[in-house]
């Protein structure tokens, strides 16, 4: 359980990061938070040559929550996040999918955008990304480009980004008007990996009817999904709206594996329970904030 | 163009004493705890994060010793189970209001797990304001996050509680 043997360089800025990943070519990994990356290392899963660790770059630890939505910087920790009332108020999926990201000890030290690097499927914040319909920065030595969360995530634990590349923040849209969010889990123990997850959105119409109903799940499927619910719902009145039937349709879409903790039938179950549970408290809280609008 | 190092000097204040040493590279902060500066009171369960048992306190914050590398705490205040007694001003130590606790409450058996939990809920407790009763939510969150096979965590939690009345009953006097 120790890592193999590596290299280690902390540079202090982007550029400097860039040449030594540059140098030390295929081999070379970006550390950042390392909650997920050192774990792969100390059970021989992953053996970079070498770790460039970004920890000393400045300017990578801001959260900036603007009218657009919020940018998370790539050495905002979980905890950061977690505690930001003004990222919350831009887009509350942010605060409500981070108080389930692993416990307390381990949110001090990940990093947001780490963990969408990470791209791992059961991760949260790479579903909030899908859901919000996100965005990374990425750094590379051509330049700087804003790469869209479909075009990003091509595997479990593969992203786009092939080379020396530095992943500088990610983008959350904000909320829409007359929206609200739900996001649940279930995990064998609170903090540990979800054996399901969902995040949803519901938006309304200016009668209080559901417009449109969107749910991305963690630990089912290979990359993260967004799933159009609204056909189930649509146009219906938001405090009798039928979210049961929303859940059938999202059970019918996914497509998650079995594994040890739970068998994909008991996950499709999974999806239907918490598709309906949580798009009932995205409604209503899309409902009180109309009313409070 | 920064240096690429399998070996650096390191230096650290642990428990509040500064120290130094020259690492590898790879040495997670836990082994440069136990190996470097002999401070075997951070037990190193999992070794991949899961169980909590190597939780220190960096800068005052909860971390898993076994998920950070040695030489990213360079500069940085350390704080093991060695370290959350207190003088008493008189030449001698005062456990923290948790280890009192856990005595009290019998929420040890083996206690290999025991220093990840007390500095886990000695840094959540130190972080909440004492005088409001503390919650099952908030007793859930400080434990949830750290593993015993022993207790089955009724006294654990009973120890926190324990522990923050007592915070509370110091805080009023």
């Amino acid at each position: 359980m120790k890592p193999a043997p590596f290299g280690y360089a902390d540079p202090t800025s982007v550029d400097e990061a860039l040449d030594v990943l540059t140098a030390e070519g295929e081999g070379a990994k970006v550390l950042a938070g390392g909650q997920s990356l050192l774990p792969l290392l100390s059970m021989r899963l992953a053996a970079p040559t070498t770790l460039v660790d970004i920890n000393r770059v400045p300017g990578l630890d801001q959260i900036s929550a603007g009218r657009d939505g919020v940018r998370v910087g790539a050495l905002v920790r979980h905890a950061e996040l977690l505690a930001s009332a003004e990222a919350a108020g831009v887009q509350p999926l942010l605060g409500r999918a981070t108080a389930n990201v692993a416990h307390p000890a381990i949110r001090n030290r990940g990093t947001t955008v780490g963990s969408i690097a990470h791209a791992d499927p059961s991760g949260e914040m790479t579903a909030v990304l899908a859901l919000t319909d996100g965005s990374v920065t990425v750094a590379t030595p051509g330049g700087r480009e804003t790469i869209g969360w479909g075009d990003f995530f091509l595997g479990p634990l593969e992203t786009s980004v092939h080379g020396p590349a530095v992943v500088l923040d990610a983008f959350f849209p904000a909320l829409p008007e007359r929206s609200g969010t739900a996001f649940a889990e279930i995990a064998r123990r609170k903090g540990d990996y979800a054996v399901c997850g969902a995040g949803v959105v519901v938006t309304l119409d200016a009668d209080r009817r559901v417009s449109s109903a969107r749910a991305a799940y963690l630990s089912v499927g290979l990359v993260p999904a967004v799933h159009d619910l609204t056909d189930a719902v649509v146009g219906q009145p938001v405090d009798s709206a039928d979210w049961t039937a929303a859940g059938e349709l999202a059970r019918g879409l996914v497509d998650p594996d079995g594994d040890l903790h739970a068998s994909a039938d008991y996950r499709r179950l999974l999806v239907a329970t918490l598709t309906a549970r949580t798009l009932a408290d995205a409604g209503a809280e899309a409902l009180a904030r109309m009313e409070t609008a | 163009m920064t240096e690429v190092q399998t070996e650096r000097a390191i230096s650290v204040v642990v428990n509040g004493v500064p120290r130094e040493a020259t690492v590898p590279v790879r040495w997670l902060l836990s082994d440069a705890l136990r190996h470097g500066f002999g401070l075997t009171g951070t037990h190193v369960g999992c070794e991949h994060g899961v169980c909590g048992a190597c939780t220190v306190l960096v800068d005052g914050q909860p971390t898993r010793s076994c998920l950070v590398l040695a030489v990213q705490v360079d500069g940085r205040q350390v704080t093991t189970v060695e370290g959350l007694s207190r003088s008493d001003h008189q030449g001698g130590q005062v456990l923290h209001p948790i280890q009192e606790a856990f005595r009290e409450c019998h929420a040890l058996q083996c206690g290999f797990c025991t220093p990840g939990f007390l500095t886990t809920i000695a840094a959540g407790l130190d972080a909440r304001d004492p005088s409001v009763e503390i919650t099952e939510e908030e007793v859930d969150e400080m434990v949830g996050g750290n593993l015993c096979r022993c207790t089955g965590y009724a006294n654990i939690k009973k120890a926190c509680r324990h522990a923050a009345a007592t915070m509370r009953d110091e805080a009023a006097r």
